[in-house]
């Protein structure tokens, strides 16, 4: 926090809590971007804003947001659940880049 | 670490046409720092000009967040710098908007709280006959009659076995001897320290003892056993003999002073392992607090001296009137004066009053409760009955169990739920709460006929009480902290 300095436990408890919601909560342009693993940077779609700050990187079909959330990263669509009741539906898609057309449709 | 969280602004995000209030604080200044009491948290900081001129406005009239906002770049502040500043406020709610929604209430603790400490009653008989006595005066909700006179070996045994029980997990208990007058049983405590040592030590776990006495019954043997024993002393006295004879006197009207006075002295020069504390019950014309701490402090030589005003239904001759109770705080104030002076210095100062609010504030507590009563600590009757607190003594009306068929979880559920700061109406905008949560519940039902009534009688004291401290530790975090770490240290905080 940068206005308010705490000055008793219960206040820097409270800083704590801020600072931790605030880490939660970056954007992928802030100065100190969090870019997790496989995404934007490579053949990796699902995010809004790409490393840069743009959506030049991004990529366009909803296939391939669908792949790369199974497999790296989470991203809150329907993704077939590969857990228990669809764990094949990938099965036919070996290099995304090249197969994604062969991901099946899963009506679960 | 998702996209949708991505595109989530830092704070809720500005809706509708509902205008910023200030929260739920109270703002003070100390060593020239502006300051806030977060009173839905009991948190205290340090607030920066930014604030406090935002704090000033919203306190002053109503603004939509684009108008606050606009103010403020108006204030010399880049628009994303007073967003944020914004933001920061409404983080920890110092500024609030939408529908007033009731302010959180400090959780309930678990019904099956481990008990820390329990008060013994070793005897409800007493060898003064004080005029203000809760237990024997004109207020007095003790029903004594057809019960034990003196705790029996037994029940002590039994009370330290609960005690032990009831701990869960807790590595430390307390155990209170208390009366009547609790020297008239000293064979009893004799015996339970020994067995309470053994007992405690066979469980692994750590039993500390203190005791409160009218002190006329001290003998060298005993004060030998009390220091030997680490039992720590607290002694009910009033003040220089004047005060103190006015009502603490024998059955016969005789004062108590005169046969107290020696035998303090060889206590506070024999007893080496705990602090002995006066404990003073302020009444109608006995309030020089400055005259009677320098009287219990400096000439009897007591470490630490705590003042309370006597417990009374509102109409006792002994009551403190509105116009003398301005000169018990004047008084206070004269001592948190020379409280903050010494803490300045480094040094300790013993006027408990100032000494337990600042541990307090260290901490940032936020009590659903006044007090440990009926959660961590109980009273024992002599006849073994278990209440909320030492001042429920053989009061039927309270009865929470016994000691030998354990505590009556349903009872003690009714008691704290009446006494959950949540449950008073009128503590619910008073920014003084997370200290006070209601005050005494005792005192409440002498006032008010229910434990779960708030002490209104109080109310503007606290307030000015709890903003005098506020400002003594505000003076420190900014002039000394070393010593509240200090502080906080031989505290155990």
């Amino acid at each position: 926090m940068k206005h308010l300095k705490p000055i008793n436990r219960k206040a820097h408890k409270i800083e704590e809590q801020v600072a931790s919601l605030d880490e939660d909560v970056v954007g992928l342009q802030n100065a100190r971007p969090h870019v997790p693993m496989g995404c934007s940077l490579a053949f990796s779609p699902g995010w809004e804003v790409d490393a840069s700050g743009g959506t030049a990187g991004l990529c366009q079909p909803v296939e391939r947001d669908i792949y790369d959330c199974y497999v790296t990263c989470f991203w809150p669509v329907q993704v077939p659940d590969h857990v228990n009741y669809s764990p094949d539906w990938a099965s036919n898609c070996a290099a995304a880049t090249k197969d994604w057309r062969s991901l099946d449709l899963v009506f679960p | 670490m998702n996209v949708m969280q991505a595109k989530l602004r830092p704070f809720d995000a500005p809706t509708g046409e509902q205008p910023y209030r200030p929260g739920d604080y109270h703002r003070f200044e100390a060593a020239g720092r502006p300051y806030v009491y977060l009173a839905s948290a009991g948190a205290v900081f340090e607030i920066d000009p930014a604030v406090n001129r935002a704090l000033q406005l919203v306190e002053a009239d109503e603004y939509q967040h684009d108008e606050l906002l606009a103010l403020l770049v108006v204030d010399g502040k880049a628009a994303e710098e007073a967003a944020e500043l914004i933001g920061e406020m409404a983080q920890i709610r110092l500024i609030e908007r939408g529908d007033a929604l009731a302010r959180p209430a400090p959780e309930t603790p678990p019904a099956a709280f481990p008990l820390q400490a329990l008060v013994l009653n070793v005897t409800n008989q007493c060898n003064l006959a004080c005029t203000y006595c809760y237990e024997f005066g004109a207020d007095k909700i003790a029903t004594p009659s057809g019960k034990p006179k003196y705790m029996a070996k037994e029940t002590a045994r039994a009370s330290i076995d609960l005690l032990l029980a009831e701990s869960a997990a807790r590595k430390s208990v307390h155990v209170t001897f208390f009366g009547g007058e609790t020297l008239m049983n000293f064979p009893l405590l004799r015996d339970v320290v020994g067995y309470a040592n053994d007992a405690a030590a066979a469980l692994g776990k750590e039993i500390t003892y203190s005791l409160t006495t009218n002190a006329t019954l001290l003998t060298d043997p005993i004060i030998e056993f009390l220091s030997d024993n680490a039992i720590g002393v607290t002694v009910s006295i009033d003040g220089p003999a004047d005060i103190q004879d006015k009502h603490r006197v024998y059955r016969s009207g005789k004062g108590s002073y005169e046969v107290i006075e020696p035998r303090l002295r060889a206590l506070v020069a024999r007893h080496r392992t705990r602090a002995v504390t006066a404990r003073v019950t302020l009444t109608e014309g006995g309030t020089d607090v400055v005259r009677i701490y320098r009287h219990l402090r400096d000439e009897l030589g007591f470490h630490e001296v705590g003042f309370a005003p006597v417990t009374n239904s509102g109409d006792r001759e002994y009551a403190i009137g509105d116009g003398e109770m301005g000169s018990v705080l004047a008084g206070f104030h004269a001592l948190a004066d020379e409280w903050l002076e010494a803490a300045l210095r480094g040094e300790g100062h013993g006027f408990t009053n100032v000494s337990e609010t600042i541990g307090e504030l260290i901490q940032g507590v936020n009590k659903s409760h006044p007090c440990g009563a009926g959660l961590g600590l109980m009273g024992v009757s002599p006849s073994g009955d278990l209440s909320p607190c030492h001042r429920f003594t053989d009061a039927d009306t309270h009865t929470m169990g016994n000691v030998a068929e354990g505590i009556d979880r349903t009872k003690q559920q009714d008691f704290l739920g009446r006494g959950h700061v949540g449950a008073k109406y009128e503590c619910q905008s008073c920014w003084a709460r997370p200290l006070c949560a209601g005050g005494c519940h005792h005192e409440a039902f002498v006032r008010y006929g229910d434990t779960g009534h708030a002490n209104l009688h109080y109310c503007d004291w606290i307030r000015e009480w709890t903003d005098r401290c506020l400002h003594i530790y505000g003076e420190l975090a900014a002039r000394n902290p070393t010593f509240l770490e200090r502080f906080a240290a031989a505290k155990g905080l």
